[in-house]
C-alpha cells in the first residue's frame, strides 16, 4: 500500500544503527566461536557432579547460547524496537506457562488446610 | 428514545453501485479460488464456515432429539459420544474460531483502514486452503465413523484407550490451527503498516482493536495447540512417554498445555464477537461509544488477561488446592474487562436515538446473553461452586451463553449489518427481524432449562438419564427446534436478497466508518482513492463533513 510509509515510525530503531548496517562478519565469527566454547562447556559441566546445582548450570550454559544466537545470528540486537517487542513478550508469555504450570506441580505436597 | 427508520437516516445516496466491483471484476470458478482479494476470500470463508456450522448444528440437533427422553433410546451411548464429540470439534475449529475474523475481519478490517488488502494476500488465500485442508479431515472422520474423544482429546483415553479416528481429528484441528495463525499474523502486519494517512492508533475502529487482540491470542496460543496435539499424535502413534504416567509422563501436563491454548481460544471466540458488537451499538445509537479507550483497552485486558486462567478447568482434576486457588482468584479479574465492555456499550444507548434494525437485536441479544454466560462464568471460577456444577449441565449451558449467545449472536448481527456492504442488497427487514426473534427466543428455550437441570444434577456427556429430569430436556429440545428455525431463515432470506433484495447504497445505515465510504459492494481495490481520515472514531458529525467535502458518498 503506497501510504503505508506515512504512519511508520522510522525512529523505532534500537540504538544507533539502521537496520541495513549489520554486524560484520568479524562479529559472527566471535560469536560462533563462543559457541563453540559454551558446547565445550556444556560437556565439561556434564562430568561434573555439582548435586542441586547440574540443572541450573546446564540450563544457564544454554539460555546464554540461545541468546547469542537469537542477538546476533538472528539479527535482533540491529533489529527495530517491534521485533523487541515481539521478542520479549513471546518468552514472557512462555514465562507465564511455565510459572503457573509450576504453580500446580511445585505445590502438590502443600496442605493449606 | 426515538426509532430512525432507515430511510429517515442521514447521508443515504440512491443507487451508487459502481458499475465494477470485486464480485463482478472477474468471472469464473478460478478467479475465485485462486483469488487474493481479501473481500473474495472472505466469501470463500463465509460459504466454509456457515456449511460446517450446519453440519455441526445436525449434531446438535441429534442431541437434543436423543435427549428428549430419559431412555437412551435414539442412539448407543457410543454414538452419542461420537456425536457430541464432533458437534464440539466442528463447531470450536472450523466455525466459532474462523467465523468472525475470517469472513467479517476479513472483508471489513483492510476496508475499515482505508487499505487496499491483508499485508499479505496469497497468505491470506494460503490461510483458506489451510483451513480447507483442516475441513477435509474433520469431514473425512466423520464420513468414515467419527471420533469419541471429546472436543478436549483428554488423555490416558484419547492415547490409549479410544479405537476412533484420534490421529485424523487431532490432525485436522492441528491443521486448521496455522489457518488461524497465518490469519492473526496478517492482521497484526495490516494493522501496524497499512492504515491509511490519517488514521492514528486511538481513531480506529473498536473493531480493528478488539480484532486486533484477538490476533495477538491467535499468535502466541495457537503454536501451543499444535505442539500439544503433536505430542498427543506422537504418544498414540509412537508409544513416546508424554502424558501416560505407565511411560514417565503426565495425563495433567496434557490438560495444561491444552487448556494454555483453549482458554484463550474462548477470547478468540468472543473478542471478535465484541468487535462488532462496538461497531453495531456506535451505529445503531448514532452516538461515540461511551470510553471509546477504556472499550479499546479492555480488549487487550482480556487478551492478556486471559492467558492466566486456564486451569479453571482443571479444579477437580487433581491440580494442587494452592493452583487452584491462584487460578480462581485470576479468573475473577477476567470480568472486569469483559463487564467495562458491556457498562459502556449499555451507556452508549442511554440517552441516544436508537433504532431498532435486525443488527440492534441482536446487540441487545448479545448483551444480555454474553453477561449471563459471563456471570455464570463467575460462579464456576469460584472454587466451591465449581466442585458441585463440574461436568454438569450448568457449564454446557454456561459456554453455550457465551458462544452462541455472544459469538453466534454478534456474528448474525455482523452479517445483517455488513451484509449491504457485503453484496450491495438490504436484507428483508421483517424476515430479518422475526429471524432475530426466534434466535433469542430459541436460543433461551434451549439453554436457560439447561442451567437449572445442571444445577441439580444432571451431568453433560451421557444419553441417558434420571426421569425426573425430563419436563426441562424437552423444554430443551423444543427450543433447539425453534433456535434451528432461526438459523435456517436467514439462510433462505439472505439468498433471496442477493437477487431481489432493494440495492443498497454506499452508506444504508447512516454508520460512521471507512467502509461506508465506499461503494457497494466495494470496487477491487477497495478506494478509488487512498481515503484521508480526519474524524475520530465515531464522530458523526466530523465524518459526514469529510464525506460532503470529499464527495465520496
Amino acid at each position: 500500500m503506497a501510504q503505508s510509509h506515512h504512519t511508520t515510525d522510522h525512529s523505532d530503531h534500537v540504538g544507533h544503527a539502521p537496520a541495513h548496517h549489520e554486524a560484520s562478519l568479524t562479529a559472527y565469527f566471535v560469536v560462533f566461536f563462543a559457541l563453540m566454547v559454551f558446547t565445550v562447556l556444556t560437556v565439561a559441566a556434564s562430568r561434573v557432579n555439582l548435586g542441586v546445582w547440574n540443572t541450573p548450570l546446564a540450563l544457564a550454559i544454554a539460555v546464554t547460547k540461545a541468546v547469542m544466537v537469537i542477538l546476533w545470528f538472528m539479527h535482533v540486537i540491529h533489529s527495530p524496537r517491534m521485533t523487541w517487542i515481539v521478542i520479549i513478550s513471546s518468552f514472557l508469555w512462555l514465562g507465564v506457562m511455565f510459572v503457573l504450570i509450576f504453580s500446580d506441580y511445585l505445590t502438590r505436597a502443600f496442605n493449606i488446610f | 428514545m426515538t426509532t430512525t427508520t432507515i430511510d429517515e437516516a442521514p447521508f443515504i445516496e440512491p443507487s451508487t453501485t459502481a458499475k465494477r466491483n470485486y464480485i463482478n471484476d472477474e468471472y469464473g470458478v478460478m478467479s475465485w479460488l485462486l483469488t487474493r482479494d481479501h473481500k473474495r476470500i472472505a466469501i470463500l470463508y463465509m460459504i466454509s464456515v456457515t456449511a460446517l456450522f450446519f453440519v455441526g448444528g445436525f449434531f446438535a440437533f441429534m442431541m437434543r432429539l436423543e435427549l428428549l427422553t430419559p431412555e437412551g433410546d435414539l442412539f448407543t451411548s457410543d454414538t452419542y459420544n461420537k456425536f457430541f464429540t464432533l458437534h464440539g470439534i466442528v463447531m470450536i475449529f472450523f466455525f466459532l474460531i474462523p467465523a468472525i475474523p475470517a469472513v467479517l475481519g476479513n472483508f471489513i478490517l483492510p476496508i475499515m483502514l482505508g487499505a487496499k488488502d491483508l499485508a499479505f494476500p496469497r497468505i491470506n488465500l494460503l490461510s483458506w486452503y489451510i483451513y480447507m485442508i483442516g475441513a477435509i479431515f474433520g469431514i473425512y472422520v466423520i464420513v468414515t465413523g467419527g471420533v469419541d474423544t471429546g472436543w478436549t482429546f483428554y488423555t490416558p483415553f484419547s492415547t490409549q484407550y479410544s479405537n476412533t479416528h484420534v490421529f485424523a481429528t487431532t490432525m485436522g484441528a492441528f491443521i486448521t490451527g496455522f489457518s488461524s495463525i497465518l490469519t492473526g499474523l496478517n492482521f497484526i502486519v495490516t494493522v501496524h503498516r497499512m492504515r491509511a494517512p490519517g488514521l492514528t492508533w486511538f481513531r480506529l475502529p473498536l473493531f480493528v482493536w478488539s480484532m486486533y487482540a484477538t490476533s495477538v491470542v491467535m499468535l502466541l496460543a495457537t503454536p501451543v495447540l499444535a505442539i500439544t496435539l503433536a505430542l498427543l499424535m506422537i504418544e498414540r502413534v509412537l508409544s513416546v512417554g508424554i502424558f501416560d504416567p505407565a511411560l514417565g509422563g503426565d495425563p495433567l501436563l496434557y490438560q495444561h498445555l491444552f487448556w494454555f491454548y483453549s482458554h484463550p481460544a474462548v477470547y478468540i471466540m468472543i473478542l471478535p464477537g465484541m468487535a462488532v458488537i462496538s461497531e453495531l451499538v456506535a451505529a445503531f445509537t448514532r452516538k461515540k461509544i461511551f470510553g471509546y479507550k477504556f472499550v479499546a483497552f479492555s480488549s487487550l485486558a482480556i487478551a492478556f488477561l486471559g492467558f492466566l486462567v486456564w486451569a479453571h478447568h482443571m479444579f477437580v482434576a487433581g491440580i494442587s488446592v494452592y493452583s487452584a486457588l491462584v487460578f480462581s482468584f485470576l479468573t475473577m479479574f477476567v470480568a472486569v474487562p469483559s463487564a467495562i465492555k458491556v457498562f459502556n456499550w449499555t451507556a452508549t444507548m442511554y440517552k441516544a436515538s436508537v433504532s431498532w434494525q435486525t443488527p440492534m437485536l441482536y446487540v441487545l441479544g448479545f448483551i444480555g446473553l454474553f453477561t449471563i454466560g459471563g456471570v455464570t462464568g463467575l460462579f464456576l471460577a469460584a472454587l466451591g461452586v465449581d466442585v458441585h456444577v463440574h461436568d454438569s449441565y450448568f457449564v454446557v449451558a454456561h459456554f453455550h451463553y457465551i458462544m452462541v449467545g455472544g459469538t453466534v449472536m454478534a456474528y448474525l448481527g455482523g452479517i445483517h449489518y455488513w451484509w449491504p456492504k457485503i453484496t450491495g442488497r438490504m436484507y428483508p427487514e421483517w424476515w430479518a427481524r422475526l429471524s432475530a426473534l426466534l434466535v433469542f427466543v430459541g436460543f433461551n428455550l434451549t439453554f436457560f432449562p439447561q442451567f437449572l437441570v445442571g444445577y441439580v444434577g444432571m451431568p453433560r456427556r451421557y444419553h441417558a438419564y434420571a426421569p425426573e429430569f425430563q419436563v426441562l430436556n424437552v423444554l430443551s429440545t423444543a427450543g433447539a427446534t425453534v433456535l434451528a428455525a432461526g438459523y435456517l431463515l436467514p439462510m433462505i432470506y439472505l439468498a433471496w436478497s442477493l437477487k431481489f433484495g432493494r440495492r443498497a447504497g454506499v452508506n444504508p445505515w447512516g454508520a460512521v466508518g471507512l467502509e461506508w465510504a465506499t461503494s457497494s459492494p466495494p470496487p477491487k481495490e477497495n478506494f478509488h482513492e487512498t481515503p484521508v481520515v480526519t474524524w475520530d472514531a465515531y464522530d458523526y458529525p466530523a465524518f459526514l463533513k469529510a464525506m460532503k467535502e470529499t464527495q465520496n458518498v
